[in-house]
């Protein structure tokens, strides 16, 4: 009697999940570029969508997921606002998530916050830009808080006098004031600094400032993709050595690293995830990528693309899909897992991530050109703009 | 002293990868008077053939940049026969439209067909390194890019201003309808010179990769160099697209080692100022 009871209520309980996980999927709008010149970001977010929904399935606490893809087209704000507008008020999205170019970022932050819609940053990495938005998380990294860690490396090797190269862009300003400031602090000099506009595919003239000047080391930040082994090779032609350089991770990320071929070797990076980085939770995730997408090389983006999906499904499945927009805020707040690139968790007072920096080493193995870890910092914040 | 040198030479071999791309486009938006914005989309489309086949099928570096020039070539033939011979009498703006539009289709099919991602080419060991001259270190491959300049710049000029079909071209572009009534077939001929002008373009593209990469976005990201390098020689000159190419290369290097502030405007303010004072290009002759 008590059985058939059990077993009817489970049924009705069962149909009636059934009907919410049909009648109210939950959205996620995904704002990315895939197309453009970030259209690898795309691509590489897509892969990290398919390995989520193959390790934790199409629904989350009885309802079903949709994600909603949007093309940002690159660095353009105003399509990313119109989009964003589009995501909230036309499909009535619970999350937004996605954005790679920070002017995208600031265009699309006051909308969500206006709206009460939380927003997971995956990758912008030019700090500050989370302050007045409060409905903003960011899962990526910010270049300050890479060179800062550059910095202090920087000192501890004894190196004299660096010269810097970053690109002519905000995450490049914040990466060049944050390195200057803590490197001086520390007691080094600065050889001189130089930046490229995102559009020189010849560096030729930079590369020689940089010989003119001689330093123990050069600090190099530059927006991922085609551009890092242009120069790399460059810097390599010219007569330099590549161990010279010490720059953030996005010069030799695994998508541009086979590109860059020899001309990498020696070069050490400071970075969120390293591709041969040995833990158990990174080895699963290079599986699961493996097995959706064997062409792609497996990066820092579908990592903390994937990061971001999975702290979307912990905030619906504690409140059981009943979602309310400022608890949703306090728990992702809280959110704290190991992911493939380590532990990482949010820093409550400013929404930022707390992750491990790694300092890598570009070697060969196995005929393969990879990064290595060779030492790391534990929980590091963003340490706001030096600028 | 030295930096300088190697500065001067680094200027010279940038001139001369933007003189590989743009010598066919000095053909068909130069000589032709076609507004092919769809130029560097060629050059793409060899740069892709070439790093395909070196990396995918194993081909020889050389054996990849003749195939890439061929397919460049067929490419262009095609995009000629079915769109852009019509638009030969038409005006500039529409030339522009419907090239630009093609340009557009080339970046989604690379990005469909190759992915977003950049694509590595692999050059043979010969070409990869440096030479020392003395004090000097000259990479191999620009060198070699500066010889193919040179045999390029030599050749095109004695098949343009020496040969009867060089001839034929500059007289069809001159006066479409009496060179017509003299009995040469203008439309084979400029389907002729169409698919020579591409080729080069897939040549260029193949040769250029080593130094520029290539991407989807390869066909705007070098539009604006190719069309300043072009219409500062002079349309129709040859001659005045090499030696824009390598004004232009020259100035953009030593402009961002000296000035790196403003060095990227420096070369556009060139181009400019060049422009302004002749209209027609170094070169070129009023038309």
């Amino acid at each position: 009697m008590i059985a058939r009871g059990v077993i009817v209520a489970t049924a009705m309980l069962a149909a009636t999940i059934s009907v919410r996980a049909e009648d109210r999927p939950l959205k996620i709008g995904w704002l990315m570029s895939y197309t453009g010149p970030g259209a690898a970001a795309g691509a590489a977010s897509d892969a990290a969508i398919d390995v989520f929904f193959k390790t934790f399935g199409k629904s989350v606490a009885g309802r079903k997921i949709e994600i909603i893809k949007r093309d940002t087209t690159g660095p353009a704000p105003d399509v990313a606002r119109r989009l964003a507008q589009e995501l909230i008020v036309g499909e009535k999205v619970d999350f937004l998530a996605g954005m790679d170019y920070t002017p995208n970022t600031m265009a699309v932050a006051p909308l969500s916050t206006s709206a009460k819609v939380p927003l997971l940053i995956v990758n912008s990495a030019t700090s500050g830009i989370l302050a007045k938005h409060p409905f903003a998380v960011r899962f990526g990294f910010t270049t300050a808080e890479m060179a800062q860690q550059l910095a202090a490396y920087a000192s501890k090797q004894k190196f004299k006098s660096v010269y810097t190269f970053v690109h002519e862009y905000e995450p490049g300003l914040d990466a060049e004031a944050m390195f200057i400031r803590e490197f001086k602090s520390a007691g080094g000099a600065v050889a001189g600094s130089v930046r490229a506009p995102l559009k020189a595919t010849d560096f030729s003239a930079y590369i020689q400032r940089i010989k003119d000047a001689n330093p123990d080391a050069v600090f190099v930040f530059m927006a991922a993709g085609e551009l890092p082994p242009i120069f790399l090779r460059q810097f390599k032609e010219a007569g330099l050595d590549p161990a010279k350089i010490i720059g953030i991770g996005d010069i030799t990320d695994e998508a541009s690293l086979p590109v860059a071929g020899d001309a990498a070797l020696g070069v050490v990076t400071a970075f969120h995830y390293t591709q041969t980085h040995d833990s158990e939770a990174n080895k699963e995730f290079a599986r699961a990528f493996k097995s959706v997408a064997p062409d792609r090389p497996l990066n820092f983006l579908p990592v903390v693309a994937y990061d971001v999906l999975r702290a979307i499904r912990q905030v619906v499945e504690a409140q059981e899909g009943e979602l309310n927009p400022d608890r949703t805020m306090e728990l992702l707040k809280q959110i704290k897992f190991e992911s493939p690139r380590g532990p990482i968790s949010i820093d409550p007072a400013t929404r930022e991530i707390v992750q491990t920096v790694y300092f890598r080493k570009v070697e060969k193995r196995d005929g393969q050109i990879v990064n290595v870890e060779f030492a790391s910092t534990p929980d590091v914040k963003d340490p706001g703009s030096a600028r | 002293m030295l930096g300088f040198v190697n500065i001067l030479l680094g200027g010279i071999a940038y001139g001369f990868v933007l003189f590989l791309m743009a010598g066919g486009l000095s053909i068909t938006l130069g000589l032709m008077g076609f507004a092919n914005m769809a130029h560097a989309a060629l050059a793409m489309v060899g740069g892709y053939t070439a790093a395909l086949l070196i990396g995918k099928a194993g081909w020889p570096f050389f054996a990849a940049v003749v195939m890439a020039g061929l397919t460049a070539a067929a490419t262009g033939a095609i995009l000629e026969r079915l769109l852009f011979r019509r638009l030969y009498q038409a005006s500039e703006l529409e030339q522009v439209l419907l090239t630009i539009g093609v340009v557009y289709v080339a970046i989604a099919a690379a990005t469909y067909l190759a992915g977003p991602e950049q694509m590595a080419i692999g050059v043979p060991a010969w070409l990869d390194g440096n030479l020392s001259l003395g004090p000097v270190d000259l990479n191999r491959y620009r060198l070699f890019l500066i010889v193919s300049g040179l045999v390029l710049l030599l050749s095109l000029v004695r098949l343009i201003e020496h040969t009867t079909f060089g001839a034929k071209i500059r007289a069809a572009v001159f006066n479409r309808r009496m060179t017509a009534s003299c009995g040469i077939d203008v439309d084979k001929l400029y389907a002729l010179a169409f698919a020579l002008g591409s080729a080069l373009a897939g040549i260029g593209g193949a040769l250029s990769v080593n130094l520029l990469g290539l991407d989807p976005n390869f066909p705007i990201k070098f539009l604006t160099e190719l069309l300043i390098v072009v219409s500062v020689g002079g349309l129709g000159s040859l001659r005045g697209t090499f030696l824009a190419a390598m004004l232009f290369g020259v100035i953009d290097v030593v402009g961002k080692y000296l000035l790196p502030e403003i060095g990227a405007f420096i070369i556009y303010a060139t181009a400019l100022a060049l422009l302004t004072m002749r209209p027609q290009g170094l070169v070129g002759r009023p038309r």
